[in-house]
């Protein structure tokens, strides 16, 4: 047992804790619950132990089914896999914890645990893979998990969601079936590494089509991860989820983002596919950000307001994607952690502060709200991107990286105007939820009482939050490096085609003769 | 024969996507049903059109063979197709019940549905 043995256990921890909760939680829903819950935690230690090795500056490979990598299936752990990982660890964490906590969010209908635990495996399995369509398969495993996600709980506005959702889905997946058949009839190869180097020697005639592949991809990535034309299914789905599920689902959209960014750098560095995401992509992802923006001052709601800011984040993700210098991407790495973390817990906090007990703040209510309330200040600010919190520091970066580029002028309005436009919707609910005064306070009955379990949930993420901040000079150090490696797409073909399958330690067919 | 292949693919595909883009789930489960076989034979073909079956038997040269793998990967496509048209179905017919009607927007939308906040 080596470390890189160790990849296999995000996708594998997940996968047998999701069957066991199935076969536990009709005999002992508690039991399954803690089962899930204990997972997951053990999930962020395995997560930040993986961060630390990947922080080493290596690239470790693990050949599943031990074949040698363009004929197996390899998983592959570098900085921004390891990242993401973390990111996913940490906001399924609070996620299972609230869903525990006080409205027993897991109970609103049938398997939320064992639904959520495949949805970590397809995560996980997405960050780790080497192979599009492994990548393709673990896509599949997310999305089959995310829709009995999104409609649980049930309701009329949920199915309607679904169903726009799973369509559009469906619709991306034949997408992506067909870039990876192409792909594959081109170079005869999916294995990333292999594919890099085989796009390079491909013959001329073939340029075109290899373009027409790889467009497709990016096509099926820009619908996971909301860029401009295609981000309309988000706000209704995000909106129309359960809060903790909302929260999780911030995920999904990064990992289009990082399959973008994956796809940018192992792919696209040789010539037939070069700069193919130029000039278009910075372009759509500043559109994507205004039109964000002006969805985040329409939305009526707070989960509506952060669904927008998630699609509004999405667009400087890619935006510093597809700006495509270091110092972008490295600004781009930062701000993927501080903003999933913050959306995830504006979720969550959205659903604290929208149950009716701090629709009015009175001298009575004046400690219970305070807490709440200061919490949406800090995420607000985390959001909006002002100082002294990570978006602000993110934004700085990415700003100063686009200083040199044609483009700086739109980037810097585009970006000052979305945070101005955020600041100001935020405000403006904040101020609605928590300074109105005069009202009756609506505490219905049936309102549960916080309990330690979504209280630890929010904190979490908060405390994350102020701790991305706080640790930023390590954090952009890391992801300074993260940059610096993905700009060196060599160092990770090397390491997955180099790697070597173990020699077992046991041979049967010595064995066999023995007889 | 490449040409009839190509034509039964775009055939497929085209059909697919007009019943995609009906306001019916069941025209669109139909639909992504046809866009599927679509994307499954053209991912067949890539493992060459009309090649000998992939059993190495030495009768013919290597190239005369078609390549398996496609072959694999169309297997796991079908698959993961049969299942999620399956969650499709179950949806549209949830809707179907609680609607009244497959058209794909006779749900109410969660703004309609009066202020949570």
């Amino acid at each position: 047992m080596t470390v890189s043995h160790w990849l296999v256990a995000p996708i594998v921890l997940p996968f047998i804790t999701g069957a066991c909760v199935l076969l536990l939680e009709r005999p002992a829903p508690r039991l399954a619950a803690a089962v899930s819950v204990a997972a997951t935690v053990a999930l962020l230690a395995i997560a930040a132990a993986l961060l630390w090795v990947a922080a080493q500056g290596g690239i470790e490979v693990c050949l599943v089914g031990n074949w040698k990598a363009p004929f197996g299936i390899a998983l592959a752990l570098d900085r921004l896999g390891a990242l993401m990982l973390l990111v996913t660890a940490l906001i399924a964490t609070a996620v299972v914890g609230y869903a525990r906590g006080d409205g027993r969010g897991d109970q609103q209908g049938a398997h939320f645990h064992a639904l959520l635990q495949f949805q970590l495996m397809g995560l996980n399995g997405a960050f780790l893979t080497a192979d599009l369509f492994n990548l393709f398969v673990f896509f599949e495993v997310l999305l089959i998990a995310s829709y009995g996600l999104l409609l649980h709980g049930g309701g009329a506005p949920r199915l309607r969601a679904s169903v726009h959702y799973v369509v559009f889905n469906l619709a991306a997946s034949a997408l992506f079936l067909i870039a990876v058949a192409l792909l594959y009839g081109l170079t005869g190869t999916l294995n990333m590494a292999d594919l890099a180097r085989r796009v390079a020697i491909a013959p001329a005639h073939v340029g075109p089509l290899l373009q027409a592949a790889a467009l497709l991809l990016l096509v099926v990535f820009a619908a996971k991860a909301a860029l401009l034309p295609l981000y309309f299914w988000l706000p209704a789905t995000y909106r129309a989820a359960m809060p903790p599920v909302a929260a999780l689902f911030v995920v999904m959209t990064k990992v289009g983002v990082y399959c973008f960014a994956r796809v940018s750098s192992v792919l696209f560095a040789t010539e037939p596919l070069r700069d193919l995401t130029h000039p278009w992509l910075p372009l759509l992802a500043l559109g994507t950000l205004l039109l964000a923006t002006l969805g985040a001052l329409a939305a009526r709601r707070l989960p509506e307001l952060v669904a927008y800011l998630v699609v509004a984040s999405a667009g400087m993700l890619l935006l510093a994607v597809g700006l495509g210098s270091e110092r972008a991407v490295a600004a781009g790495v930062y701000y993927l952690v501080h903003s999933s973390v913050a959306a995830a817990g504006m979720f969550l906090l959205a659903d604290v502060l929208g149950r009716g007990d701090y629709g009015a703040l009175q001298d009575a209510s004046l400690p219970a709200a305070a807490a709440p309330a200061t919490a949406f200040v800090v995420m607000a600010a985390a959001l909006a991107g002002l100082p002294p919190l990570g978006g602000f520091i993110a934004k700085a970066m990415l700003l100063d990286a686009s200083q040199p580029l044609a483009l700086a002028p739109a980037v810097w309005t585009i970006v000052l105007v979305s945070g101005l436009g955020a600041t100001v919707a935020l405000a403006r609910t904040g101020s609605r939820l928590i300074w109105k005064t005069g009202g009756v306070v609506v505490r219905s009955a049936a309102t549960p009482r916080r309990t330690l379990a979504d209280r630890g949930a929010v904190a979490l993420l908060v405390g994350a939050v102020i701790a991305v901040a706080a640790v930023a000079g390590p954090l952009t150090d890391y992801a300074l490096a993260t940059a610096h490696q993905l700009a060196r797409p060599q160092a990770y073909i090397d390491a997955v085609l180099g790697a070597e399958p173990v020699a077992p330690a046991w041979n049967p067919r010595a064995g066999a003769e023995g007889h | 024969m490449e040409a009839g292949f190509a034509l039964f693919v775009g055939v497929l595909m085209g059909c697919g996507v007009y019943l995609l883009l009906r306001a019916r789930t069941f025209d669109v489960v139909l639909g992504l049903t046809l866009v599927s076989y679509a994307v499954n034979v053209f991912i067949f073909l890539m493992g060459r059109a009309g090649g000998r079956a992939p059993i190495i038997d030495g009768r013919a040269a290597t190239a005369a063979y078609a390549d398996p793998l496609p072959q694999a990967l169309v297997l796991t496509a079908i698959v993961i197709g049969f299942g999620m048209t399956a969650v499709l179905l179950m949806i549209a017919l949830r809707t179907r019940a609680e609607a009244g009607s497959d058209h794909v927007d006779a749900l109410p939308d969660s703004t309609e549905d009066g202020a949570q906040r």
